[in-house]
């Protein structure tokens, strides 16, 4: 009979989160990591034990004092932090409508990017705009960038017949083509790996286009995190690999996620250069993914980010983080809003003002009215039109086969 | 024509998928330098280079993955699961991944992937070397099945699985792979001197959707596909019973109107595979043939199937279906 093993207290470890309901948040108030801390590789030369500082540290741009210092720093002129200002607001006033739908009943479900505008937004920008985006499902953002019209996005999450994917998927589920941007999925994580495969193949092609991708902390412990890295690092494709760390995975504190000491640091024993980025600043952001992609570019393969930031709304329409976490959290973030970061640093720079900044949000307000009132036309979630049920045999191979064929003549529709 | 055993067969039919396409890529466990633990690849990477044909690590949920991203972005991968037993890891990227893509994307992407895979028993290769997981695959809308049987078809089928512009799922049957199985272990045939070893060096292919009638007859037809083909063979002559022998070749979507024409004309119908019975494709085309043929049917529909067991290693001729028990089955459709 084995013995009891009276050396530990507790079987084995788990995690806690560090503030639950009841628990006043705080997270020390600012970042002790300041811009300027962390030099910039030259992203050709680089060899991935160079960014071993950047995988412990924390890279900047925005200062507390809302200016932009230090090696990071991308120097973009004030008409491109307007234009980053500008989608961040759309994708939050967006959002903002869409939650309103939800919690009307005219969406059956929506997820939101609040706090985590940036993320999608300033990488996409660091993009070109044919390089494929592999996106989780709070980078619906990224559409912004290329353009997406949004009457086209609130119709696909309503289901109506206006719907480019025919109501076949949940909201929030965006398919894209024209803007490379791959269909979110359900099933967490699957995109990592395949984003891999596909920055392969341009490869091959000898095509100058990357691919850049996203999945969460929590996700971050699914095995197509592993094999993204470990093919990535084998195959050295164009790829840029993100770990958006927003600390929560619905109520799972990313303490449970992982032993490790920051999701930064798997990546150097992949061997691929890793930074860990304030995924609230959206110049640092920008320049984090600029420089992976001058490195893709180069064919030296690919980066592994940890976007550093918090999960300020709920995980989806279907949670209430009231049950898990203090219900002011967000507030205490030292990286406060990145939205807020960029409009004072551009108030800094006399860039704009906050007459400016509101008429901005009326503005686009009004467009985001008036996209809903256009899309709704097109068919309600209650009482439709939706797409023709045809449209449930069809596509699902490239040629409708027999046996589908019955059904749908089974269905008579 | 030449002489070629399935391994052979399957090698020519890559070799001119690579010649073709430029875009077609194969890779997988072992595929590259050593030409794959069977052979199929013996050789193709000296002929096309290592960016043609390459070893993946060691994860067949990555190889599903990289494979999906591959063939969205304008690629043909052909990517090969060592052992239809280690696809699973890859089983999530498969069904909601790759299947669906064309469907949940409003037909905006797709993706036309192939896995080849070998599978089935009679290798002594116990329960991870011997499975024959068809029907985890014919239950996902979006994939394609195929399951060859000999040199012939392989080449054929292969050649069509490639070109198919939805995802295609390959299984090989491994004990078939340098000869027919006829259900005797100690009887060790090569492919040498049997019409179906005699295949084309050039190009053909095989459509998708057809089955092939091995032989006719008039009393009951038999249903099989892989390795159960021949054992079939050899079940029908020991049984003396004239029968129509269909292998099946495509199991989604699978040729219900030769079956069902075949049943109409013989009045019984023994349906044979080497996977578990229970939910096995066998259920599926019983359940077809019960809804088309009832009026036509003079016996029960019988199904010969490997056990709802694991499978086994030392005794696994137990757990095939025997030539005694598919020539039992089609004795007892002949009882009034």
């Amino acid at each position: 009979m084995p013995g009891r093993n009276t050396a530990t207290e507790s079987p084995f470890t788990v995690g806690e989160a560090p503030f639950r309901p009841g628990d006043e948040a705080d997270f020390g108030g600012s970042w002790k990591e300041q811009p300027g801390d962390l030099w910039r590789p030259d992203p050709i030369q680089c060899i991935t034990m160079d960014t071993l500082p950047h995988c412990t540290g924390l890279i900047r741009v925005l200062g507390d004092d809302n200016k932009a210092s230090g090696e990071w720093d991308p120097k973009l002129d004030a008409k491109e932090l307007l234009r980053g200002l500008e989608l961040m607001l759309k994708l939050r006033i967006f959002d903002e409508r869409m939650m309103k739908m939800q919690r009307t009943g005219l969406l059956s479900f929506y997820m939101r990017s609040l706090g985590e505008e940036a993320v999608a937004i300033a990488q996409t920008m660091a993009l070109d705009d044919n390089d494929w985006i592999f996106p989780s499902y709070r980078q619906p953002g990224a559409q912004f960038v290329r353009g997406r019209d949004m009457v086209s996005m609130i119709c696909h999450c309503i289901g109506n017949t206006e719907d480019n994917v025919k109501g076949r998927q949940m909201p929030v589920h965006y398919s894209w083509k024209e803007g490379h941007f791959i269909s979110i999925s359900s099933p967490v994580g699957t995109q990592f790996s395949q984003a891999v495969g596909v920055a392969m193949a341009s490869a091959y092609k000898g095509e100058d286009q990357t691919c850049i991708t996203w999945l969460g902390d929590g996700t971050s412990a699914q095995g197509d995190y592993h094999y993204a890295l470990n093919f990535a690092s084998t195959f050295k494709p164009p790829v840029i690999l993100n770990v958006v760390n927003n600390q929560w995975a619905i109520s799972t504190h990313r303490n449970l996620a992982t032993g490790g000491e920051t999701f930064a640091m798997r990546g150097l024993a992949y061997n691929i250069p890793s930074f860990r980025v304030d995924g609230n600043d959206f110049l640092a952001l920008y320049s984090v993914t600029k420089w992976a992609r001058e490195r893709a570019r180069a064919g030296k393969g690919a980066t592994h980010i940890e976007v550093y930031t918090y999960r300020a709304g709920a995980h989806s329409s279907s949670d209430d983080p009231v049950a898990y976490r203090p219900s002011d959290e967000e507030k205490s973030w030292p990286g406060g809003d990145p939205i807020e970061r960029l409009k004072e640093h551009l108030y800094e720079i006399g860039a704009w003002n906050e007459e400016k900044h509101n008429q901005m949000i009326d503005r686009i307000g009004d467009e985001v009215m008036s996209a809903y009132k256009e899309a709704c036309e097109f068919g309600d979630l209650a009482n439709g039109p939706y797409p023709p049920a045809s449209t449930i045999f069809t596509e699902v191979y490239e040629k409708v086969p027999w046996h589908i064929q019955e059904q749908r003549e089974e269905l008579g529709k | 024509m030449v002489e070629m055993n399935m391994i052979q067969s399957l090698n020519s039919a890559l070799e001119h998928q690579l010649l073709k396409d430029e875009n077609v890529l194969i890779f997988g466990e072992d595929v590259g330098y050593f030409g794959g633990v069977f052979r199929v690849t013996s050789g193709l990477q000296d002929k096309f280079g290592a960016h043609r044909v390459f070893d993946s690590p060691l994860a067949e949920g990555g190889i599903a993955a990289i494979a999906m991203g591959m063939g969205l972005n304008g690629l043909r991968p052909v990517a090969e699961i060592q052992f239809a037993d280690y696809i699973f890891p890859a089983y999530d990227q498969i069904v909601n991944e790759i299947a669906k893509l064309r469907h949940r994307s409003g037909g905006e992407f797709s993706t036309p992937v192939t896995f080849r895979t070998p599978a089935g028993g009679g290798i002594k290769g116990g329960h991870h070397h011997s499975q024959s997981p068809e029907a985890q695959f014919t239950h996902t809308p979006g994939l394609k099945v195929v399951y060859c049987s000999d040199p012939y078809n392989a080449k054929g089928l292969l050649t069509s699985a490639i070109e198919c512009n939805d995802p295609v799922i390959f299984f090989e049957p491994k004990r078939c792979y340098r000869g027919p199985f006829y259900g005797d272990p100690h009887h060790v045939p090569t492919w040498k001197g049997h019409p179906r070893g005699d295949v084309p060096e050039e190009y053909y292919s095989i459509p998708l959707e057809e089955a092939r009638i091995v032989q006719e007859g008039e009393d009951c037809t038999v249903i099989a596909y892989g390795t159960m083909v021949h054992v079939c063979e050899e079940a029908i002559r020991k049984s003396g019973i004239s029968c129509d022998l269909i292998d099946l070749q495509t199991l989604v979507p699978w040729d219900r109107d030769t079956v069902v024409n075949s049943v109409k004309k013989t009045g019984r119908c023994v349906i044979v595979h080497e996977a578990p019975k229970t939910s096995g494709f066998g259920a599926e085309m019983s359940a077809s043939v019960q809804e088309r043929c009832f009026y036509h049917l003079q016996a029960p529909i019988k199904r010969v199937t490997g056990w709802d067991t694991p499978f086994p290693h030392s005794t696994e001729w137990d757990y095939l279906p025997s030539v005694k028990r598919i020539s039992s089955a089609i004795r007892e459709t002949q009882e009034d």
